[in-house]
């Protein structure tokens, strides 16, 4: 134990420092991790406090300013400060990534446990699965977005569909490795029902390892969303997002290169907290895996 | 071993069945008329009755679906809607650039991450050994576009040491080659590195920790020779797998690079067909890559069932 210094005395704000030094110490991927990702949800929930110009209005007196204190990411070709539009941008990528994230593993979860419990269906889910996975994820999204029109929603669904197969394998293969175990013979034997077996002892094994895939789907849909924006088939215009504000920026590269590094450097920092938070749950939830890694 | 073979290469026809049906039904699946949607917003009625009639979407799904196949297999890719050439032509001509970019960067990445990962397993748990594992992390998560532009600032418009953009192909001559193909080559590279870095890692790791190379070490054997041949052999199964199933990765990463870098390959042939919803071509270059994908994984597994003789089906 390491909190010997907080038991000799001192009060809770001491304890409390100790505590946050011990779970550093102890998970610092995790922490870092968790912290930068928490800044950048706090930056985005905040964006319509802590902007500091419009994001949307044109303002062609202003047009192509390098940074400065007045404009800290400079401006755009339309002469709308970066800085903002990057806060706002934050909220796009956000929402994408958790929601297809979430997404992905609810319907991942639902057909792996299929896959893994009826047979009959097996073979036909995962052949689809693997066709699916065939498909190069970005192309993918592109043409579903470039088919039923860009929004929020479609980029979302766009980007769930193909990282669908890879929860469906973890989940069918957890499910295939526990349905063997004693505690579960003993639940048939008993007379458990099915549905019982599956809330009570298979479930809560796939949730260690569905939410480090979570943080991983999450990290590979902020990318894909920004690459969407960025070639010009992501959310629409009006709607900053980091992709479609560096896309802007392609013509005007060497002119103004800030107009990209900005968001980049953004989304770069970003899918960083995500990835490493998710290799700190990994090496925390799951020892097995992290033995391997 | 000869019907394992016969059966991986069977097994192969589902999947692209798959994404063959998957491909077809992306299309008419969708909300709203498909002829309408491909045609877009200032298509005069003329115009979408001329795709209709064109892809065939008045008749019936099943012959539609049946017409389709069956021209597939003869080898034809339809029709492009814009440039009215055979799709298959189109990829023809934009072939090469992105095959180039891809074998570069392929080769560049394996010469890099392979001993990289075999020294951070060598020195594990030292600083070596955890430098190079977050710039793995690091190069994980830095989008492609976003170090490609971060790359063209730095030497081509900075130090003016590299072309900005576009290709030369090596046919044409060496130099120019190496100059356009080298940073397109870096940028491309670096997620690719990480992944397969790190996959060594684990992967020598696991096998430092055998029995035989303890018998190998305390024979004298010089540690060179038990890192690359009886670790590093040993452990080459993961990292050509992850090689492989990093083709995806590799293929969705050359039509972002070639976007960014100006390259007239494949990559930029599906981004212009996307936004013109030219369908014919999306749907032709989908095919081809998911077909890509599939023969890279297959002819990997063959390659172990005969290198490898500890794999038996």
């Amino acid at each position: 134990m390491t909190y010997t210094g907080s038991i000799s005395g001192g009060g809770v704000r001491e304890r409390l420092a100790d505590i946050r030094r011990d779970l550093f110490r102890r998970y610092p991927t995790m922490v870092i991790g968790g912290v930068l990702l928490a800044v950048m949800v706090v930056l985005a929930v905040f964006a319509p406090v802590l902007f500091t110009g419009d994001p949307i209005t044109f303002n062609p007196i202003n047009r192509l300013k390098a940074p400065s204190e007045q404009f800290w990411f400079g401006t755009d070709m339309f002469g709308r400060d970066i800085y903002s539009r990057t806060l706002y941008g934050a909220r796009i990528s956000l929402v994408v990534g958790i929601m297809a994230a979430v997404l992905s593993v609810a319907i991942g979860l639902v057909i792996g446990l299929i896959a893994g419990y009826v047979r009959l269906l097996d073979a036909i889910l995962m052949r689809v699965m693997d066709g699916l996975m065939a498909i190069p994820g970005i192309l993918l999204a592109i043409a579903l977005v470039s088919l039923s029109g860009a929004s929020v929603l479609t980029v979302t669904v766009a980007i769930t569909i193909p990282e669908i197969p890879r929860v469906v394998r973890l989940v069918r293969s957890i499910v295939l490795s526990v349905r063997e175990e004693p505690y579960v013979e003993a639940a048939i034997a008993a007379g458990t029902r099915l549905p019982l077996i599956l809330v009570r002892h298979v479930l809560p094994n796939t949730v260690p390892p569905l939410i480090v895939q979570a943080t991983y789907v999450c990290a590979s849909a902020m990318l894909t969303e920004a690459l969407l924006g960025f070639l010009g088939a992501g959310t629409p215009p009006e709607i900053p997002s980091w992709g479609n504000i560096m896309a802007e920026g392609r013509t005007y590269f060497q002119l103004a290169p800030w107009i990209i590094f900005f968001p980049g450097i953004a989304l770069a920092l970003t899918i960083l907290a995500v990835n490493v938070l998710g290799d700190g749950l990994r090496d925390t939830l799951d020892p097995r895996i992290a033995k391997k890694m | 071993m000869l019907s394992f073979i016969a059966k991986r290469v069977l097994a192969t026809i589902p999947v692209m069945g798959v994404v063959a049906l998957f491909v077809f039904l992306m299309l008419r699946l969708g909300p709203g008329d498909p002829a309408t949607v491909i045609a877009g917003d200032y298509a005069s009625p003329a115009d979408v009755e001329r795709i209709r009639e064109q892809l065939g979407l008045n008749q019936p799904i099943v012959t539609q679906f049946g017409k389709w196949i069956w021209t597939l297999l003869q080898g034809d890719l339809g029709i492009s809607i814009f440039s009215d050439l055979p799709v298959a032509k189109l990829i023809g001509q934009r072939v090469e650039p992105t095959l180039v970019l891809a074998l570069t960067t392929l080769i560049f990445s394996v010469l890099v991450a392979v001993p990289l990962g075999v020294i951070a397993a060598w020195k594990s748990g030292t600083w070596i050994d955890r430098t190079i594992m977050v710039f793995s992390v690091a190069g994980f998560s830095i989008p492609v576009f976003v170090l490609g532009y971060m790359l063209i600032y730095s030497f081509s418009l900075d130090l003016r040491w590299l072309p900005v953009q576009g290709y030369k192909s090596p046919f044409d001559g060496l130099i120019p080659f190496l100059r356009h193909i080298t940073l397109p080559t870096l940028a491309l590279s670096v997620i690719y590195i990480a992944l397969i870095a790190r996959i060594t890692r684990a992967s020598v790791l696991e096998v430092l920790g055998e029995d035989y190379i303890r018998t190998a070490r305390a024979k004298g054997q010089a540690e060179s020779k038990v890192l690359l041949v009886h670790a590093l052999k040993n452990a080459a199964v993961p990292i050509v797998t992850v090689i492989g199933l990093g083709i995806a990765l590799l293929i969705g990463g050359v039509v972002i690079t070639e976007s960014v870098f100006n390259i007239p390959g494949l990559g930029r042939l599906v981004v212009d067909a996307i936004l013109k919803r030219d369908y014919p071509i999306i749907q032709g270059l989908i095919l081809m890559f998911s077909f890509v994908y599939v023969l890279v994984n297959l002819a990997i597994d063959i390659v172990y069932t005969l290198v490898d003789p500890r794999i038996r089906y």
